[in-house]
């Protein structure tokens, strides 16, 4: 392990070049540039917002502003968004990457750490434009988002956890690339990002503590809609399941390491 | 100290028969492959700082392979390479390049990628840019070069900073004719400084030129491992030999080794060279008319004859070769115990030195058809210059001069 982070630490200059050229090559042939990759879920959001508002905005209860129903999906979006970009790029990782991965002697561990720097790039520019629209639409910035450090940590590591454990297993199985963006679309409805948690009919309630993103997208609700502080305890729990996620697709990357080379 | 040393290196593909228990095997379970496939085994040899090793084979031999393994991009299945010091390839030149960044910035990715820190770079940017020469380029998007420039850009990163190791595919063409040059030149100068070579290449001229150690893979092994002639005239053989007969070495009064090889239905009796008196002679004057001549016996009947011979330099050079297909002299249906004698005469516009003599019966244009008898080595003689003005290199090529101030 300290041997893993010290080979990263020596490529810590191609991290965070790819990271960059990334970033810039995004810019090189397009007027827009990055501005896509946060007009792509505001664009989302805003068909949601306009197709569902009616039905859902009425469901939410406890706050008085009347495009309540944008924020909250505004926020869940934001959450569900990283967590989704980081599992669908690990997933893929290692296949579109084979050829470098054949080619060229690196630490491996580089690939998934460039994808999810370059993840967080993409949300932390959401984010922030997200602060302008609440703005606009009169929600303030306040201390709360604060509790955003730790819950961007443990989404990450969850999705870390599950991409890494995917993406190895793609490489060998590769129905799982298939497969994978389905489940990711279902397991999209089955998280209250859409729609307010109080809508699932009462027998179902118990099930949706079973899905890890329900503590996270709730928190991220309570914190930018609501400007409360969330619910530790069930963070604690996700958080638990991340590390134990995180830690197994570690330790399957570093067992599947020289055999992926092998199948690419 | 050895720089590189490889140990019982073996590669297996591994074929599970679902890739669960693949998956299962990394968790610890006692699950056997379903099929292992080696691609190489039992390799072992050891380099020393300032060699230059070629490394010959056919395609599929395992070259590449061991290569990847040498670098460090495949993990060996038994056996283990150690590395004392850093191995720059140069076998893929412009990986990871991004089409819609600069030179320079590419630059800085490419080394990133090859283990360098942002300080490093900075210190050898002017010089990547300098040996490069694509002048403004450099600071445009790598969209518009041209494939020449960007592998000139690719080979000057690849080759910023002197290596311990250096591993050349000689097939590879670094751009025009006079980046070609520029580049060797720095090899060889990285070589004089004492970073190790290894050579893939499948040309003869360049691993004897440039390499003093071969070493021969064949189906997975190391089968030959020694000076570039032997191992070249040895590889030689073997590409004749592919179909049954088989390859006979033996080493010569002098130490040298020659390589015979074939499938006999035809043999060489004897090769000698004599002098324009009908004498057998072993020292050749500068531009001596000599005739070289081969008796050949047939073994048993055959549809066609040609008769080659390939005259080599001290270091296995082709100096010059031809054969009775190219002179228009080749035998058609001969039979069982006839014996043919060729006389081919020509004036010895060779340099000075020391030259060897291969010759082959086969049929059509070339040995790889049919090989009846191939032999290195057959006749070794001297060229002396008794009676020319004094000269340099490989070839008598006399001039007249005139001058004028």
């Amino acid at each position: 392990m300290l041997e893993l982070l010290k080979s990263l630490w020596s490529y810590r200059g191609f991290v965070f070049s790819s990271i960059r050229n990334e970033f810039s090559a995004r810019f090189a042939r397009s007027r827009l540039g990055g501005l896509w990759m946060i007009i792509n879920p505001l664009a989302q959001v805003a068909i949601y917002a306009l197709v569902l508002s009616n039905v859902l905005a009425a469901k939410l209860p406890g706050i008085d502003n009347k495009y309540a129903y944008a924020l909250y999906l505004m926020a869940g979006m934001l959450a569900w968004s990283l967590f989704a970009e980081i599992i669908s790029r690990c997933l893929t990782l290692f296949i579109d990457q084979g050829n470098l991965m054949k080619k060229m002697r690196f630490p491996r561990i580089t690939l998934p750490v460039i994808v999810v720097g370059s993840c967080l790039l993409n949300y932390v520019l959401l984010f922030v434009a997200l602060l302008v629209v609440f703005a606009l639409l009169g929600q303030w910035p306040h201390l709360h988002m604060l509790w955003l450090i730790p819950l961007t940590v443990a989404v990450t590591a969850l999705a870390v956890g599950i991409g890494l454990i995917l993406g190895v297993l793609n490489v060998f199985v590769r129905d799982i690339g298939q497969v994978v963006p389905i489940l990711l679309q279902i397991w999209f409805w089955f998280t209250p990002v859409v729609y307010p948690v109080n809508i699932i009919p009462e027998r179902f309630r118990s099930y949706i503590d079973m899905n890890p993103m329900f503590p996270i997208v709730s928190a991220y609700h309570d914190i930018l809609v609501y400007a409360k502080t969330p619910d530790i305890q069930q963070i604690v729990v996700t958080t638990v399941i991340a590390v134990g996620l995180l830690l197994l697709g570690l330790f399957m990357f570093r067992r599947a390491a020289p055999e992926m080379v092998d199948v690419l | 100290m050895s720089l590189l040393t490889v140990n019982n290196l073996g590669k297996a593909y591994r074929v599970y028969a679902s890739e669960f228990q693949r998956i299962g095997r990394w968790f610890g379970l006692p699950i056997k492959p379903s099929e292992e496939h080696w691609v190489l085994k039992h390799i072992s040899f050891s380099i020393n700082p300032g060699e230059a090793i070629g490394i010959v084979g056919q395609n599929g031999a395992g070259k590449s392979t061991l290569l990847k393994m040498i670098t460090g991009t495949l993990q060996p299945t038994e056996g283990t390479v150690h590395v004392n010091g850093r191995i720059a390839a140069i076998l893929e030149l412009g990986m990871g390049f991004s089409s819609d960044l600069t030179g320079r910035q590419n630059v800085f990715h490419a080394a990133g990628l090859m283990g360098f820190n942002a300080e490093q770079i900075n210190e050898v940017i002017d010089n990547i840019e300098a040996f490069a020469e694509i002048g403004e380029y450099f600071d445009e998007p790598v969209r518009t070069y041209s494939s020449g420039m960007q592998m000139r850009v690719a080979f000057a990163v690849a080759t910023a900073i002197r290596p311990e190791i250096l591993i050349v595919d000689e097939a590879l063409s670094v751009g025009d004719s006079y980046f070609q040059h520029k580049s060797f030149d720095r090899i060889r100068e990285f070589q004089a400084q004492g970073t190790t070579l290894l050579i893939v290449s499948h040309d003869r001229g360049s691993i004897q030129t440039l390499c003093n150690r071969a070493i021969l893979l064949e189906k997975g092994t190391v089968i030959k491992d020694g000076k570039p002639e032997e191992v070249m005239d040895f590889y030689n053989a073997l590409i004749a030999e592919k179909e049954n007969a088989t390859v006979q070495v033996r080493e010569l009064q002098d130490g040298s080794i020659q390589t015979r090889s074939g499938s006999g239905e035809a043999s060489i009796e004897s090769v000698t060279l004599h002098n324009a008196a009908g004498d057998p002679i072993e020292y050749v004057s500068v531009g001596e008319n000599v005739s070289l001549r081969i008796a050949t016996r047939i073994n048993s009947s055959i549809p066609e004859l040609v008769v080659g011979y390939l005259i080599k330099d001290r270091l296995g050079q082709p100096v010059f070769g031809t054969n009775t297909h190219y002179l228009d002299c080749k035998l058609d249906s001969l039979e069982a115990g006839e014996t043919v004698n060729y006389s081919f005469r020509f004036a010895a516009n060779l340099g000075v030195g020391s030259y060897s003599v291969a010759v082959a019966l086969h049929t059509e244009a070339s040995h790889l058809s049919r090989n009846y008898e191939w032999v290195d080595l057959t006749l070794v003689f001297n060229v002396v210059n008794i009676s020319q003005s004094e000269f340099v290199g490989l070839a008598w090529v006399p001039p007249t001069v005139e001058c004028s101030r």
